[in-house]
């Protein structure tokens, strides 16, 4: 989840997010040496004590400032080209859960085998516990095995809602009447936050998504006790 | 035919990748596969012949669609108002 006074990308949990991440910090580094150049070439400009400033020409520099210009293009283009045709790559699922916003929660169906399906409601501020998030938690968590790839179908039943976990580098509208699909996997075990990201009434704010990566051996033993409790 | 379908049933997962479907609109494939499964379950037992066969279609609706639709879908065919042609 964000940290206090976070400025940056969360951790990546996710190889598409890792990838992501690092082609952010690769455009933000070519933009930060654009704008510190031009504001250099700025105050220069603007504190010389030459007078013959406004008669200036040269075909060499008009030449650089061109090439060099279309080249930071393709820097950019070609990792950003490579990430958006790996995000597309016809992946075999191992798992498939609808993800079904309504206002103001989410619901979970896992219905590979069984039936199981299950709400998944904000956990008010005056009912956490010491060392839980505010706004974050959910009484019920969308479980996940880890390193395996997951396919996530996101509908509404209602209005529009979106699907959004940051540290897995994934977003998904959830559009009544319509099936959205997105695949991640997760790398790492753990606990990933996010929050419905399409404005959907009052509580928009307040309908949180918490995914939780285990080992396989775990989401096994977790289905089990769901469906038991069902 | 059958030994091969329950052989692909066994070893089911989740629905795999459909390349009628390729894109982010998972819709029709949910929708196309409960058609698939009520028209082959009518059509194999008009025939008289045993319905196994349709098994791989209810598994793959069953992991896509939503279980609000299909219970949506189930009732209007019971009454009689389902609009897809089965």
């Amino acid at each position: 989840m964000a940290h206090p006074s976070q400025l940056g990308l969360q951790d990546a949990a996710s190889p598409v997010m890792e990838e992501l991440l690092h082609f952010h910090d690769h455009a933000l580094m070519i933009v930060l040496l654009i704008s510190t150049l031009v504001l250099y070439i700025i105050v220069s400009m603007v504190s010389t004590k030459l007078t013959n400033k406004y008669i200036l020409d040269s075909q060499e520099i008009e030449i650089v400032w061109t090439i060099l210009p279309a080249v930071i293009l393709i820097l950019i283009a070609l990792p950003s080209l490579r990430i958006l045709y790996l995000m597309d790559e016809i992946n075999d699922p191992h798992l498939t859960i609808k993800a079904m916003g309504h206002q103001w929660y989410w619901s979970y169906e896992y219905t590979d085998y069984e039936d199981l399906g299950f709400d998944s409601y904000m956990v008010p501020t005056q009912d956490l516990v010491p060392g839980q998030f505010r706004l974050l938690e959910t009484d019920h968590r969308m479980v996940v095995p880890m390193e395996s790839p997951i396919r996530v179908l996101v509908s509404a039943e209602d209005v529009l809602h979106s699907w959004a976990v940051p540290a897995l580098g994934v977003k998904m509208d959830a559009v009544p009447g319509r099936l959205n699909q997105t695949a991640f996997i997760v790398s790492r075990p753990g606990v990933f936050y996010g929050q419905c990201s399409e404005i959907c009434g009052a509580n928009h704010s307040f309908m949180p998504i918490v995914v939780e990566a285990v080992p396989l051996v775990h989401f096994e033993n977790w289905s089990s006790l769901m469906l038991e409790d069902a | 035919m059958a030994d091969h379908i329950e052989e692909k049933i066994k070893n089911y997962r989740t629905a795999p990748f459909d390349a009628r479907f390729p894109n982010t609109n998972q819709t029709r494939n949910c929708y196309q596969n409960y058609l698939d499964f009520h028209r082959c379950n009518k059509a194999l037992s008009d025939k008289g012949q045993e319905t196994s066969p349709c098994d791989w279609y209810q598994r793959v609706y069953k992991s896509l669609c939503p279980m609000s639709w299909v219970e949506r879908w189930d009732g209007q065919i019971e009454d009689g108002n389902f609009a897809g042609r089965v």
